[in-house]
């Protein structure tokens, strides 16, 4: 077996005095597709914003890519470079075009040629259906353009893993399968991906595991069918029944 | 179920809002009662005022550089002969008269290349270049003598002879150009995540902020000389440049800090995600969208750095309203005329203040991208 791509080892977090994540140990692998589901404040955001250090954690060991999270900005950012992340409010650079959006951190951040920028954000343009919005502007746009163009952002700099914090969780209900089919294309395509949602259809349809979390804590990881049917816990299935009820 | 409609209504063109002259005017002028009066106050107050304003100004003026004749008209007419005869001394203080053509060159130089920066297309290295060149041309030409051992084959004016229009533009352009970028390092410092930084940052602003503009030159004036050993402090010129600089980089960084409030925490985590540096994401991602955010506020603070520079008066430094009171004070003939003098340099002041407002109005729409 390969080595993980992401590795928790009794990672735990506060917020203050609150416990937001406790003892997580998990381990990714290239290629898997993973959901995140749970109650709101269950600590799923946080266990997706920790890979990337946009929150830190005071204890465990957390490995992403063979290289551990720490203070040390340089390998922040190395991490960072790999990893790119779509968020529930796009989080699009209102003051730039979409291509400018795309092109910013190839440019700035690898020191690509402006060119070969643009070239490579109507790649990814295109791969999400929008390449005739390149000229607009972000707030020009739908909730479901806004969030295509933001993957297609964080697809520029050919990221080994793809996070999804609730990316449909803010659009119109009409827009939320046009972001679905993006990120279904890529699930396809061999993307390493975390994904936290409510998109329980979607979790069935793509997902290598599913993760329950609660409190903190991850309560139950197991295969969609096993998770969908034979859920162990008591709590994944009472979340679940509320789901579909 | 109730059945609305089998097709679908096609668009329609909006009701016609291409009304006249007439229609506007009723909408406007009379739409209700208070606005009828309104107007019509306002019509009866102009025709009381333009007349007797036009006669001052105009009918009963007197144009000539002739004493005697201002005299004559005192009360009845305007004497624009006073800025006929004082404009030179009014535009460039105790400058050397036959050499004044030096500070108009360098004024036509600075306003010229200000004008040509106001389009963001020409920010390029090669204005960065014009502005030293246009800087080294100005303090050549103003102070003559040996620049930098050079000889410029100018004779020598020291700094205190400077005045008028160009020590104005000269010191208001230097002192914007160097708060704006002080004033944006102070307001993220005081948003910095180290203590120390934060808190520098906070005492610069509070201490600055608690003093006058007029206690500041002061102390730069006369106050530093006296704290450095004979010889080593620099020109006065310089002192109340740095004085200016540092009272207003506080107030521009309060504004600035309050357009870097306004923009979400998501903004600046998407760029870290995507791997930018901290100073990346100020430079691209952070300040452009803070800075669209204050740009009224910004201007307005501008417009007041300008018009504050008037004060360096007070340390002996004559600047445009300096030099004219130096210019009609001491003259006896001329004194009873100070109120159109005054009118003069307000007519400048305004000029350039609404210049710079009116670029304040073309930049906001620049910025914005909805």
């Amino acid at each position: 077996m390969t080595l993980p791509l992401i590795k928790f080892e009794n990672v735990n977090k506060w917020f203050g005095t609150f416990h937001a994540l406790r003892d997580i140990n998990l381990q990714v692998h290239r290629g898997e597709r993973i959901v995140i589901c749970g109650p709101s404040g269950s600590g799923k955001s946080t266990l997706l914003r920790c890979i990337n250090r946009l929150e830190e954690h005071q204890e465990g060991k957390l490995t992403v890519m063979d290289i551990e999270v720490t203070d040390d900005l340089k390998s922040i950012e190395r991490i960072r470079r790999q990893v790119g992340m779509v968020f529930q409010q796009f989080n699009l650079f209102p003051h730039l075009s979409v291509l400018d959006n795309l092109t910013l951190a190839p440019i700035w951040v690898e020191k690509v040629s402006p060119e070969q920028a643009k070239e490579r954000a109507m790649q990814q343009l295109v791969r999400v259906h929008i390449s005739e919005q390149a000229h607009k502007f972000p707030l020009q746009l739908s909730g479901g353009q806004q969030q295509r163009v933001a993957i297609a952002r964080a697809l520029c700099l050919t990221p080994q893993i793809l996070l999804f914090d609730e990316p449909t969780s803010a659009l119109d209900p009409e827009m939320v399968q046009e972001v679905l089919d993006v990120m279904t294309n890529l699930a396809q395509q061999g993307v390493t991906m975390l994904c936290v949602t409510h998109e329980m259809n979607f979790a069935r349809a793509i997902a290598d595991r599913v993760i329950f979390m609660d409190e903190g804590q991850i309560i139950e990881e197991a295969p969609p069918e096993a998770f969908f049917e034979h859920a162990q816990h008591p709590r994944t299935q009472a979340f679940l029944n509320r789901l579909v009820a | 179920m109730h059945h609305h409609a089998s097709n679908l209504l096609p668009a329609r063109q909006p009701p016609s809002h291409n009304i006249g002259v007439v229609l506007w005017a009723k909408h406007n002028l009379w739409g209700t009662p208070a606005s009828a009066i309104t107007s019509v106050l306002l019509v009866l107050l102009l025709l009381w005022s333009i007349p007797s304003l036009l006669e001052w100004s105009v009918f009963h003026a007197v144009f000539l550089a002739d004493a005697d004749q201002c005299q004559a008209a005192r009360d009845i007419g305007a004497c624009w002969g006073v800025v006929a005869e004082k404009y030179r001394s009014i535009l460039f203080g105790r400058y050397p008269f036959d050499a004044q053509w030096r500070p108009l060159l360098a004024t036509l130089a600075l306003t010229l290349l200000l004008v040509m920066s106001c389009r963001p297309t020409s920010w390029n290295r090669y204005l960065a270049v014009a502005w030293i060149c246009v800087w080294l041309l100005f303090f050549a030409l103003m102070g003559g003598g040996k620049w930098f051992g050079v000889p410029t084959g100018l004779v020598y004016i020291p700094t205190d002879q400077w005045g008028g229009l160009p020590l104005t533009m000269m010191l208001a352009t230097l002192s914007i150009t160097l708060a704006f970028p002080l004033a944006i390092l102070v307001a993220l410092g005081r948003r910095s995540s180290m203590p120390a930084m934060r808190s520098i940052c906070i005492v610069y602003v509070e201490l600055v902020r608690g003093v006058p503009l007029i206690s500041v030159l002061f102390m730069a004036s006369f106050m530093l000389p006296l704290l450095l050993p004979t010889g080593t402090s620099p020109d006065v010129l310089i002192r109340v440049l740095v004085g200016i600089t540092l009272f207003s980089a506080a107030y521009t960084a309060e504004i600035v800090r309050g357009g870097l409030q306004a923009i979400p925490r998501g903004q600046i985590e998407a760029a870290y995600t995507l791997g930018l540096s901290y100073w990346q994401t100020q430079r691209q991602v952070v300040l452009p969208q803070a800075l669209a955010h204050v740009v009224p506020s910004l201007m307005n603070n501008f417009i007041a750095i300008f018009k504050d520079t008037s004060l360096v008066t007070i340390v002996s430094l004559y600047e445009l309203s300096g030099a004219l009171g130096l210019a009609i004070s001491g003259d006896p003939n001329w004194r009873p005329f100070k109120i159109e003098a005054y009118l003069f340099i307000t007519l400048i002041y305004f000029c350039i203040c609404f210049a710079m407002s009116r670029y304040s109005l073309w930049v906001e729409r620049q910025v914005s991208h909805r």
